[in-house]
């Protein structure tokens, strides 16, 4: 099977320029969109948070996270494992899983609409039409019963109301744009014929599909192997500056971040604690649990046969949070302030440059 | 040209096989469930043919050849009636092809009815969950609870002077009734797979590209849990011809001189000591039917389960 990956990598940028007019076309309305912007910023999240209500309690999965994608803009979210990054992706898509979660607060402003405010139906025309996404696990992602061809064209048709043959021509369009070879012969195919790198290849086909403005891609190659990864990145990468798509990169691979994002926000057990420009971040993080991330990246230069670098200790649980630094119980750095005041976001440094940490202020114990 | 070949070969390894294909050809090599698919298709030529065929109509009285006999029924291997005669001389042969026609509508219609409302039924429940699901499990338990026969046996006596009672020589009002005590088996399975499929990602996957929660349940989550959707159904056709032969054996359903092969029992066991031939010939319809289905419905289970796949 990722044979058939090769070989597809191979082909990809001569099929990419051959469509690339005709999607110009059929994103036509929308490409103008670089002068008729509807808000200041494509996505303006403020305050959100979501809870999960489970019988053990209220879990604050999300807890007053704050950002803002520009048109166009990669922004990446980072942070371990279960600390709200894919709860933040669900909560923009309204996707949250209700019950048990529900958005408890906030705002979240997307083209100028406030998408908390909208009805089902309205929400529903706007996903997949102005927002795609793209998941964790091409390989379940798909429904098994329905043809690849069919499920690309579900979406085109719902939203742009084409006629069955122009959905079918959008399709192999598509399909072509995310290099898979012979579109047309594999509309009929079922996705246990395509290996994982295909079946993501036309997860991102889905989600392009009507020309979004915004697209949340939840941890779009960790369930693939690396040499694939790079092929899907580039991918989302390529297609996401051709039709000017922002694009929200959620992922735990710093590696990825630094290759892909604008700018990264820096999760951590329901918070945004760092925002920065990739450079900033890497040139200088602001927050220990962003240097611990760091440190924990195996180096080119470390020893055979020594242990990875970890951050000690669990993130905490997320019923009742106490009114501290959430970092501070795992931070080498914790003085008392730490354990008693739950620091701002603040500014840090260069202009943009925010992280939630009393020890990095101007006047705090580190510099 | 060699090449030629092999590179087309290489790019389209093998043949796309779908779900249903795929499925025929394990259910191909279970040597049982190709007898009971053969012999289903062969009782509904029969049930669609069979009187057309028949020697004579299933009304038809040979009072002569009963005579002959001494006022007794003509026992099978006469020439003129192949498998006997009954007591007032009606072919048997006839009666029985007739009766073929009513068991395969019992298993068509009741089987439809059940679709009809053990599948919305299920599925609304699976899909809503909470309140909603509650409220229609309960009300699907206590159609459980409920003891099928008395169900039906009341059903029939309420409405047997209606039209409705008299439609289809009253077989209408039987295949309703075993239907309606018969869909609570599909409804908790429509449930069961709706409830697992609707946590799989690619549900949620079709929920964000702005799928309607109605086109989910038909399109996404409805065809990847026919397979035992399927197998229910065909195993619980043989209940109901069962059922359907149990209710005409105690006297309800279908309405004389129309037979089915129950009252065809009921009728023959009464002179059953000296003419077992009334009972046995339907009572091997009735066995042929229901084995066949069984294992059609059986080798279907093993085809379309694909846990099984690639183990047989």
């Amino acid at each position: 099977m990722p044979a058939e990956d090769a070989g597809t990598g191979a082909e990809m940028p001569t099929i990419i320029e051959v469509s690339s007019d005709e999607a110009r076309r059929v994103g036509a309305e929308r490409s103008l969109g670089a002068v008729e912007h509807k808000a200041d910023k494509l996505l303006e999240v403020r305050g959100l948070s979501t809870h999960f209500f489970t019988p053990d309690g209220v879990v604050q999965a999300v807890d007053d996270v704050s950002f803002d994608v520009d048109y166009g803009e990669t922004l990446g979210l980072v942070g371990e494992s279960g600390c709200g990054k894919s709860v933040t992706a669900l909560s923009v898509a309204r996707l949250v899983p209700n019950p048990p979660g529900r958005i408890v607060a906030g705002e979240i402003m997307f083209d100028g609409i406030n998408l908390l405010k909208l009805s089902d139906e309205e929400m529903r025309k706007i996903r997949g039409k102005e927002i795609g996404f793209i998941f964790q696990d091409p390989l379940t992602s798909l429904n098994p019963t329905l043809t690849i061809g069919y499920q690309i064209a579900e979406s085109v048709r719902q939203h742009l109301g084409l006629s069955p043959r122009a959905a079918n021509d959008r399709v192999v369009e598509l399909l072509g744009k995310v290099g898979i070879p012979k579109a047309r012969d594999r509309l009929g195919d079922y996705p246990f014929q395509f290996s994982g790198g295909m079946r993501q290849r036309v997860m991102i086909a889905i989600a392009l599909s009507c020309d979004p403005k915004l697209i949340l891609a939840d941890e779009p190659t960790t369930a693939l192997d690396v040499t694939i990864q790079a092929q899907i990145l580039e991918l989302i990468q390529t297609l996401a500056d051709e039709f000017h798509t922002a694009v929200l990169m959620i992922t735990h691979d710093l590696g990825i971040a630094a290759g892909m994002c604008d700018r990264v926000n820096v999760m951590y057990a329901g918070r945004i604690v760092e925002t920065a420009t990739v450079d900033e971040l890497f040139e200088g993080p602001k927050m220990p649990y962003a240097w611990g991330l760091l440190d924990s990246l195996p180096r080119i230069d470390d020893i055979r046969g020594d242990r990875l670098r970890t951050i000690e200790g669990m993130p905490p649980l997320l019923i009742a949070p106490p009114d501290a630094c959430r970092f501070a119980p795992r931070c080498n750095y914790a003085r008392e302030v730490c354990r008693t005041d739950e620091p701002e976001l603040t500014m840090h440094g260069a202009a943009g440059h925010l992280a939630r940490c009393w020890a990095t202020e101007p006047g705090g114990w580190i510099s | 040209m060699a090449t030629e070949a092999l590179r087309g070969n290489l790019v389209r390894p093998r043949q796309s096989s779908g779900l249903w294909s795929d499925a025929f050809g394990r259910l191909r090599k279970n040597k049982l469930a190709m007898v009971g698919l053969v012999m289903v298709i062969l009782l509904f030529l029969v049930a669609i043919f069979g009187p057309m065929l028949a020697p004579y109509p299933y009304t038809e009285q040979d009072l002569e050849a009963v005579l002959a006999n001494g006022g007794r029924p003509v026992p099978p291997g006469d020439p003129h009636h192949l498998l006997g005669t009954d007591q007032i001389g009606r072919d048997l042969l006839s009666r029985l092809l007739d009766g073929a026609r009513i068991s395969m509508t019992v298993a068509v219609v009741v089987q439809i009815v059940v679709l009809l409302i053990g599948v919305p039924i299920g599925a609304i429940a699976g899909w809503f969950g909470g309140r909603t699901d509650n409220l229609l499990m309960r009300f699907t338990d206590v159609m459980y609870a409920f003891p099928d026969l008395l169900f039906i046996i009341l059903l029939s006596v309420a409405f047997r002077e209606t039209f409705f009672g008299k439609a289809l020589d009253g077989l209408l009002l039987v295949f309703v009734a075993i239907g309606l005590t018969s869909w609570v088996t599909v409804a908790r399975l429509v449930r069961g797979q709706i409830l697992s499929l609707k946590e799989t990602e690619f549900v949620e996957a079709a929920r964000a590209i702005g799928v309607s929660d109605a086109k989910i349940v038909t399109r996404h989550l409805l065809p990847n849990g026919i397979g035992p959707i399927i197998v229910a159904v065909t195993l619980g056709i043989p209940a109901a011809i069962l059922a359907e032969a149990t209710l005409a054996y105690i006297g309800i359903g279908v309405q004389a001189p129309r037979a089915s092969w129950g009252s065809l029992i009921a009728d023959g066991q009464k002179v059953v000591r000296g003419d077992p031939h009334l009972v046995i010939f339907p009572a091997i319809c009735i066995a042929t039917a229901l084995i066949s289905f069984t294992f059609l419905g059986d080798g279907l289970r093993d085809a379309l389960d694909p846990k099984l796949k690639g183990k047989q």
